[in-house]
């Protein structure tokens, strides 16, 4: 049985439907995260399972235990907030204490857990602070550890590291890792950056309007997307139109206007006639000043337009023959050569059919 | 030229604080002024303050004033914070407005139509009735006061405290509560500040026989501005700095809330 089951939750807020019908179910010591587009909903199904609103229709369930409308206070799941929400009249240690405080916890037992808890998040000695006088990654570990201090069954987190720095925000990153592996329980966080996302999680959902789109592994919905919103919120993804000509088990032809016929492949059941985008990401395309055409491999012509130096790697945006531009993707991986193409160029762009996805519309 | 326009504003502020303290710096001096008259220098003497100490009429125009302002702004901190909750909590439009509008309401409507009240209720005019009209307009300032607190407030505060167990009732005395402490004593202070000089709502709801510090310096002056007028009233500035800066100090936020 899942930890926590969501059966077709549905909530609006006039005529808007923020959550729309999500069925979901996340296991016991899951890393899930919610993804999506802001106002994709996922903030609200995060309040759904808080108790901070009720759906409209649907139930959730927590150990099979009928919660929908058991109040915040009495579910055995917290929140870490966007804002942090450290009360801020309250010492750093006070925070920490105050899901003691309330569970009734003899205060002799409550110093000695509080001051583990700072230390688990590095903030060892900092209990007689006030939460103004610390930095955005101590407020950060705060909020985490008063959340976790009488060990919920469920860790929500809001965007917890949007207002964090970069650098901070990947140091964060691991940290939550580390730590979700260390105490083992259930964490399930929002965000609309996908990095974070697939970096994160054991599973993701992806969010558009009010539903799940879809559900999987970080690879899994990475490299299979399954429409093209997803395709094309996640990572970049190079996107043609078209119609589907030929059929063939998984692979299929697909008419796209001003380069004709197309391989792809395609897992989901797809007829001649129908249309949609073959999407194939920028680092499954070759780029080379020459390549033969190989069977079984897509293989076009264009002049490069623009390049994005990002250090690592170099993102060429190729001009087609029709005008439109494909990217492709180089790491800058061979020593001493720091620039292969530029702007003019004429290149030769090939993938092989299994890259290209065909996605219907 | 950019010196002789910071020099211009420089001027043109000095202009605006002397239109302001200049009259109170007069009235300070001439209470400490030997002259019969209010309005002349004729060497120093404590004596008008003596003579305030003995004027028995005075010193219970003056209690009075006290203890109406202190029932009337601690009534209004109580009804003023319920009601900038209420309208916090529930978002009706016409709320606000309710409880706000004796702040714009010219002062005279209210006391007549106070008075007419009272008369209507058979409430006998005095103390108890002038308490309970300055409470009508203390809580419309701490109202205001609390209420921009609490917009200024992060929602997920409270929350915060639901979220990791707390009821709404200790949700509220344990976060809501103290956040909003140092608004509910600007508020209170304001209130206090509002009633102990009020004049015109006083003058309608007192009825024959109460008198407060305002009503009797204004039956004093129309015989004539003397230096007695002019010690009572500086006392009475120095307690509303004292009151400001005490609670300046108490909460320090309060006074920039306040801005």
């Amino acid at each position: 049985m899942a930890l926590l089951e969501i059966r077709g939750a549905t909530r609006r807020f006039g005529n808007f439907v923020a959550v729309r019908d999500v069925n979901l179910e996340i296991e016991a010591g899951e890393f899930f995260t919610l993804l999506g587009p802001s106002g994709c909903g996922k903030t609200t199904l995060l309040r759904l399972i808080a108790g901070f609103d009720t759906p409209d229709e649907g139930r959730i369930l927590l150990d099979g235990r009928d919660i929908t409308l058991t109040p915040p206070e009495k579910r055995p799941v917290h929140t870490v907030f966007q804002s942090y929400a450290l009360f801020p009249h309250m010492t750093v240690a006070d925070n920490v204490a105050f899901p003691l405080r309330m569970a009734r916890v003899p205060r002799a037992e409550i110093g000695s857990r509080v001051a583990q808890a700072l230390r688990d998040v590095q903030l060892a000695g900092m209990g007689e602070r006030l939460p103004q006088e610390l930095s955005g990654g101590q407020k950060q570990r705060v909020a985490i550890a008063r959340a976790l201090i009488d060990r919920p069954r469920v860790l929500l987190l809001d965007e917890p590291l949007a207002a964090l720095d970069l650098k901070l925000r990947e140091q964060m990153q691991l940290e939550l890792i580390t730590l979700q592996r260390l105490v083992g329980i259930t964490f399930v966080y929002v965000t609309h950056d996908q990095g974070e996302a697939l970096a994160l999680s054991h599973r993701i959902g992806v969010m558009d309007a009010g539903r799940i789109v879809q559900l999987g592994a970080p690879d899994a919905i990475y490299e299979f997307p399954e429409t093209r919103f997803v395709a094309d919120f996640i990572g970049t993804c190079n996107l043609l139109e078209g119609t589907v000509r030929t059929l063939a088990g998984t692979r299929l032809t697909l008419e796209v206007a001003g380069l004709g016929e197309l391989a792809a492949s395609t897992r989901a059941p797809a007829q001649a006639g129908d249309r949609g985008v073959l999407a194939v990401r920028p680092e499954k395309v070759r780029i080379a000043a020459q390549i033969a055409p190989t069977p079984g491999e897509v293989h076009l012509r264009g002049v490069v337009h623009d390049q994005l130096y990002l250090g690592d790697v170099t993102v060429y945006k190729v001009q087609l023959a029709d005008g439109r531009l494909l990217e492709a993707l180089l790491p800058n991986s061979a020593a001493g050569v720091v620039k292969f193409f530029e702007v003019g160029d004429h290149v030769d762009l090939a993938w092989r059919a299994e890259a290209a996805l065909f996605l219907h519309d | 030229m950019a010196k002789r326009g910071k020099a211009a504003l420089y001027a043109a502020a000095l202009a605006a604080y002397a239109f302001l303290y200049v009259p109170l710096v007069i009235v300070v001096l001439f209470s400490f002024s030997a002259s019969r008259l209010g309005t002349q220098w004729a060497g120093f003497t404590l004596g008008w303050y003596v003579m305030l100490l003995h004027d028995a009429d005075m010193l219970h125009a003056a209690w009075n004033s006290l203890v109406i302002a202190l029932a009337a702004s601690l009534a209004a901190i109580v009804f003023g914070t319920l009601a900038a909750l209420a309208t916090h909590k529930y978002r009706l439009r016409f709320l606000p407005v309710l409880v706000l509008a004796p702040l714009s309401t010219p002062d005279i409507l209210q006391g007549v139509s106070l008075l007419v009240f009272f008369v209507l209720l058979n409430v006998s005019l005095g103390l108890r009735s002038i308490m309970l009209a300055h409470t009508s307009f203390c809580i419309a300032y701490v109202a205001i006061v609390v209420s921009s607190r609490l917009a200024g407030m992060d929602p997920s505060l409270v929350e915060a405290a639901r979220d990791l167990g707390a009821s709404p009732w200790k949700g509220f005395w344990l976060v809501t509560l103290p956040l909003l402490v140092p608004g509910i004593l600007a508020g209170g202070l304001l209130a206090f500040t509002m009633s102990i000089d009020d004049f015109v709502i006083t003058f309608f709801t007192a009825g024959a026989g109460t008198s407060t510090l305002p009503l009797r310096i204004y039956t004093m002056i129309k015989v004539a501005v003397t230096p007695e007028v002019n010690a009572v009233s500086t006392l009475l500035m120095a307690l509303t700095l004292v009151l400001v800066i005490s609670i300046s100090r108490l909460a320090p936020q309060a006074l920039k809330g306040m801005g």
